[in-house]
């Protein structure tokens, strides 16, 4: 009955979830191979600004090779200060104090270039990352926000994208000019000693393996991490949007108890991922420590033994001596060498939280969007507002129908309504119509057009609804009014709300029609707000007409003085209606009694009266008390 | 700042063993080079292999000591922002919770939740990472001075000259810096609400077909977020070639002084080689230092935001009993006597309100949109304090009354009141602890229990965050068990029947009446039929009562409840 039908509707959402989450593992898993996938897909984000990546790259190789030349430059100054007392040549000094400075100067310019340089690029990313998202979030069915928490699109929105892009501007470059001084100061340590350069065949796979070993295990940490986070997100979102029934009912130590609970799990996974991505840099540090003792060690032991003997013997492999000056240099290259490994490490963690921001947002990014309009589909032009469902046939998922077998039709301008218990599926009705949702088998006609052949921007442009729950933005009321026509004459917007009864109210406010309303804007009641969405309504001329409970939260006297204009709306449209209140619906062409998904009534109040049914029941029944 | 330094003292002691600890691993690990540099200048030329081997050893072995010194010191790192950010996020949840109506207006919603999440997301980041990487460099920067000044006090303080510029302009910039991050979270706040908007209003978007529209008004708010990023990061850019640049002139500073000094045989230039190689460490550590800084402005100004909310003072504050002179036996439980407010200070939403109701009565209210029926309700449940007059509970005026005591008389159920994720019980319960055989005689009157009972799993069912996988009939009958099930002195019920067919409305008020007849309650409805058969009906309009009485005195002398009337009774449907 009723009830099941609720229960169905529940069990199918419930069942959406782990065909979801079924998608989402198919995606994260991949065998391992993910993070490439990962990597590269957050690399193309970088590679579509390679003119701007080959300058940041530029100057920061320019401003390494300056930074490179001033200690010469002072080796050169120092030189001319060496004669000593009374013999300093100062004229030499001033030359290359001279120097220095110009190229402190230039350096230091260069650097704040390639920083804002980096600013800017990695706020081109974000801009297109966040942009990429949105654009394919609204193009996503209206059964993606049906099944996901408003807090958990939030979070990947705004958290995970900024994860992304913090670790893909900065650490991807870092990685790029890190190559650079690795191959370099490689090349000069061979020069010098290719034997010792031995030590590091050994020590670099240590760290290596070991940032690998690591970030297998980390990885999983960080994605929990993000994910415990979005969910305390989810819960402090939630619990805000119902914190004056909290205060009201004293709840507040319960419900700051549970969040306590929530962000206990969350900072826990946040310090369980640091705990162990914290052990990552000092490891690797010890390595290049570890290569330093036993570069010193070894290059000592080297120019005591073939010294000594290079003293006497004249056959020594030339590729073992090395003097006390080779050692202090190849230590002095190997440091420059270690620093960016050692920097590599804090990357590769960067990177791993980063991996699984991305995956995130990904997902998204790759669940399917609204199926795409047909090829070939009609725009609609000129419609009539002739619609009929034929036999059919609708479940949220396969398994539970709501809607068994449904038939209706309805010509042009005729007015319909829809009455029944909650949870008949009279609102199913309304997303089937506006296809938000596709039916499972019988058609849907509109002018004689199945609807599926014609594309949803003319078939949702020829209807207007107004729904129970009204929904208004952040904005001007004058823009909440115009939302259904763009470009709407000011003269046409205050008509409307003339109309809809609620210009008098929009004026006596301090700004009028300029007035902002904010998110669960504050002082304007449910009533005000729904007069709001029948203005917008009044304004878009379409020729079917939805309302939904249109005035539910209008008292009475109000939607009495608006009656005529909600006739007028509905004058020469087609409109479906479902309301509790019989003066809409008494005049209805035909009337459905829609009861478990089937038309179980059908006719004219007259007629529904004199068969003495459902219908007769209900209207009856306002009268018991 | 301030805030920090509240929550962090209680861990002070710990987090000194973490800065020695980290201190000491930093020191073992400094301790590295210093060896390199005895072994190639003294032990090399001594010619021996074990004495090379043994400095060798001591090298690893202090590598060792460092590598696990700093492992200890960022876990313990990591633990003090854990716990730290678990208080501060506790505190300024339970704050959020506790603010009243008129401070969550100020506030907006939307700021506060951005407050709770990303806000306190960057000061957890921030002071993880200014344990881990504030020591070292500090550690480095006074170490290299102190040897610098050892080694040539002169040139020493040539080169300290440029300190004072340094500070100067990190100061500088973090001080711009803080406002700016301030912006961008606003920022934030405005990109973040539009998607939260249309992730709620899909439907209206899809149907008008303004995705477009959308996509714009999304981009509008992410160009101006990127606008302000980077105009703080381009801001923050500057720091640290700016530092760069006047360690550098001092470097230049030090080897022009220099050349004068060994030219007047008052220094020597192994001093000043000597001198540049500290230079490089006392740089680094410099520009270390100035990253923490520019981290340190973002963490700082979220902890502002977080400090905003959890300073903000209480008001609605318990006053003492004999503020107002009270009668000492009221035989009214509610009272309003003469009752005006507003919103916002300007016009009146209610005015000169005066009515009273006695135990056991039943209250209706009901006038326009618009017309101050909510507000009057919110007055009588303390939500808001009236400007004038006085609201009385059992003669007590309710600004006496202790919040617990007064939230307790209440059941509740709001206009679009909440639904959370969670089991039908926990919606119910709503953390009171209440035993089922309580639940289910609530459900029962608010006339829920049958379609409970047609859930497989009965109260263990699962409802979706406000509650989407409901009717909105079945919504509301929710709520109403909810408010029920307290056992309250008074059910106040903002149109919260509104969705409910007219038969179950009936039901529910039978069932209200008949098992809850000491209950006191107030109906705040559109519908005539759901208030008709109140003691005292209230006919509001534009914050006026304009109507009192019962419904035949209305009908009688009330033409606007008259009208009302009319146009429903007869004419009222099921839904």
């Amino acid at each position: 009955m009723t009830e099941n039908k609720t229960k169905e509707k529940i069990k199918k959402i419930k069942e959406q979830r782990p065909s979801l989450k079924k998608e989402l593992e198919g995606a994260v898993s991949g065998k391992g191979s993910i993070k490439i996938a990962v990597l590269k897909r957050m690399a193309k984000y970088l590679l579509r600004h390679k003119p701007m990546l080959i300058l940041c790259f530029t100057i920061m190789i320019v401003s390494n090779v300056l930074s490179l030349a001033a200690p010469k430059l002072s080796q050169k100054a120092i030189d001319a200060i060496e004669p000593g007392v009374g013999a300093v040549d100062f004229h030499a000094v001033f030359y290359y104090a001279v120097l220095m400075l110009i190229f402190y100067a230039v350096s230091a310019a260069l650097s704040y270039l390639l920083a804002v340089m980096m600013v800017r690029l990695s706020q081109k990313i974000i801009y297109t990352m966040r942009k990429q998202l949105f654009d394919h979030l609204s193009e996503l069915p209206v059964s993606f926000f049906d099944t996901h928490a408003t807090g958990e699109i939030i979070s990947r929105i705004s958290y995970d994208i900024d994860t992304v892009n913090t670790s893909l501007s900065h650490d991807l470059l870092q990685v790029c000019a890190s190559v650079v001084t690795v191959i370099g100061s490689l090349i000069m340590m061979a020069s010098i000693s290719p034997v010792l350069l031995l030590v590091f065949v050994i020590t670099v796979p240590m760290s290596i393996g070991y940032t690998k070993f690591r970030s297998t295990r980390v990885r999983p940490l960080f994605r929990r991490r993000s994910q415990k986070l979005g969910e305390l997100n989810g819960y402090a979102e939630e619990m805000l949007s119902g914190q004056k029934t909290i205060r009201a009912y004293s709840r507040e130590q319960v419900i700051t108890d549970r969040f306590d609970a929530k962000n206990e799990e969350a900072v826990n996974a946040y310090y369980v991922a640091e705990y162990y991505a914290g052990t990552v840099g000092p490891t690797v540090n010890f390595v290049n420590n570890l290569s330093l003792s036993l570069v010193t060690m070894l290059g000592g032991i080297f120019f005591l033994f073939f010294s000594l003997n290079a003293a006497g013997e004249a056959a020594i492999p030339v590729m073992f001596t090395i003097s006390l000056g080779g050692i202090n240099a190849f230590v002095q290259y190997s440091r420059k060498f270690a620093g960016p490994i050692n920097e590599f490490a804090n990357i590769v963690s960067d990177l791993q939280s980063a991996c699984a921001a991305a995956e995130k947002v990904f997902t998204i990014i790759d669940t399917p969007p609204e199926k795409p309009d047909a090829p070939g589909a009609l725009t609609l032009n000129g419609v009539r507002g002739e619609v009929e469902l034929d036999h059919v046939r609708f479940g949220y998922v396969p398994e539970r129908t709501i809607i068994k077998d449904l038939s209706i039709k309805a010509d042009k301008g005729s007015l319909v309504a829809i009455v029944g218990p909650t949870g008949a599926g009279k609102t199913t009705i309304i997303n089937l119509l506006m296809r938000f949702y596709d039916v499972d088998s019988g058609r849907i006609l509109i002018d004689g057009h199945e609807i599926r052949e014609v594309t949803r921007d003319s078939l949702r442009g020829a209807f207007t609804m107004v729904l129970q729950d009204t929904w208004l933005f952040h904005g001007s009321i004058y823009d909440n009014i115009t939302y259904g026509k763009e470009g709407a004459t000011r003269e046409e917007v205050i008509n409307a709300a003339k109309m809809a009864r609620i210009h008098n109210y929009i004026e006596s406010l301090p700004d009028g029609y300029d007035t902002i309303l904010s998110d669960d804007g504050v002082n304007i009641s449910k009533g005000h707000k729904q007069l709001i969405t029948i203005a917008r309504a009044m304004l878009a001329d379409t020729p079917m007409l939805i309302l939904d409970e249109a005035t539910s939260n209008v008292d009475s006297r109000t939607e009495q003085q608006i009656q005529k204009a909600m006739y007028a709306l509905m004058e020469g449209r087609t409109c479906f209606v479902i309301a509790h209140r019989l003066s809409t619906i008494q005049n209805a062409d035909v009337i459905l009694v829609v009861k478990d998904g089937n038309v179980i009534e059908q006719g004219n109040h007259e007629s529904l009266m004199a068969q003495k049914g459902f219908y007769y029941s209900l209207y009856h029944s306002q009268f018991d008390n | 700042m301030k805030l920090l330094f509240k929550y962090l003292r209680s861990m002070r002691g710990f987090i000194a063993l973490t800065l020695t600890v980290k201190a000491a691993g930093s020191l073992i690990e400094l301790a590295i080079p210093y060896i390199l540099g005895h072994i190639l200048d003294y032990v090399v030329p001594e010619r021996s292999v074990e004495k090379i081997v043994f400095w060798g050893a001591v090298m690893i072995v202090c590598a060792l000591l460092a590598c696990l010194g700093n492992i200890t010191a960022n876990r313990m790192a990591a633990r003090v922002a854990r716990n730290t950010t678990r208080k501060i996020r506790h505190a300024l949840f339970d704050r959020t919770m506790r603010l009243s109506s008129r401070q969550i207006d100020a506030f907006t919603i939307p700021s506060l939740e951005s407050r709770l999440t990303s806000d306190t997301y960057h000061v957890h980041h921030f002071m993880g990472m200014s344990m881990r990487m504030g020591i070292r460099a500090p550690m480095l920067l006074i170490g290299g001075i102190i040897i610098t000044l050892t080694l040539d006090w002169v040139l020493a303080l040539v080169m300290l000259v440029t300190l004072p510029l340094i500070a100067i302009s990190v100061t500088v910039i973090s001080r711009k810096g803080v406002p700016l991050f301030k912006q961008t979270q606003r920022s934030v706040d405005r990109m973040v609400g539009v998607v939260r908007e249309d992730a709620q209003g899909i439907r209206v978007i899809k149907a008008l077909s303004k995705v477009d529209y959308e996509r714009r008004r999304y981009d509008t708010a992410n160009k101006q977020l990127v606008k302000d990023e980077k105009r703080a990061g381009t801001t923050m850019a500057l720091s640290n070639p700016l530092v760069t640049f006047f360690l550098n002139l001092g470097l230049v500073a030090v080897i022009v002084t220099g050349a004068f000094l060994v030219n007047g045989d008052l220094s020597q230039t192994g001093k000043i080689i000597s001198f540049i190689q500290y230079f490089t460490m006392i740089s680094n550590a410099m520009i270390a230092l100035s990253r923490i800084f520019v981290n340190a402005s973002k963490g700082i100004a979220s902890a502002h935001r977080i400090a905003e909310v959890i300073n903000t003072e209480p008001d609605l504050e318990v006053l003492p009993a004999d503020s107002f002179n009270a009668p000492e036996r009221d035989p009214a439980l509610i009272r309003f006597e003469d009752v005006s407010f507003s919103y916002i200070g300007k016009s009146d939403n209610l005015s000169h309100v005066s009515f009273e109701l006695k135990r056991g009565e039943s209250l209706g209210i009901i006038g326009a949109t618009g017309s101050g029926k909510t507000t009057l309700v919110q007055l009588l449940m303390r939500l808001y304090d009236v400007n004038e007059g006085s609201v009385r509970i059992g003669g007590r005026d309710v600004r006496t009354i202790p919040h617990e005591e007064l939230n307790t008389m209440f059941g509740v159920v709001m206009q679009n009141d909440f639904i959370y994720a969670g089991t039908v019980r926990d919606n119910i319960d709503f953390g009171r602890g209440l035993d089922d055989d309580t639940i289910c005689r609530a459900l029962e009157i608010a006339q829920a229990a049958e379609f409970v009972g047609g859930f497989d799993d009965g109260l263990d069912h699962h409802l979706n965050s406000k509650g989407t996988n409901l009717s909105g009939g079945q919504r509301q009958r929710l709520l109403i068990s909810r408010a029920i099930a307290g056992d309250p002195q008074i059910l106040v019920l903002d149109d919260s029947s509104s969705a409910l067919d007219y038969k179950t409305d009936s039901k529910l008020r039978k069932a209200i009446r008949e098992n809850m007849s000491d209950v006191t309650t107030v109906t705040v409805a559109q519908r005539v039929s759901s208030i008709m058969h109140c003691d005292v009906i209230l006919v509001l309009d534009e914050g006026k009562i304009i109507g009192k009485g019962t419904h035949e005195e209305l009908l009688a002398d009330c033409d606007v409840y008259k009208e009302i009337s009319d146009s429903q009774i007869g004419g009222a449907f099921l839904d």
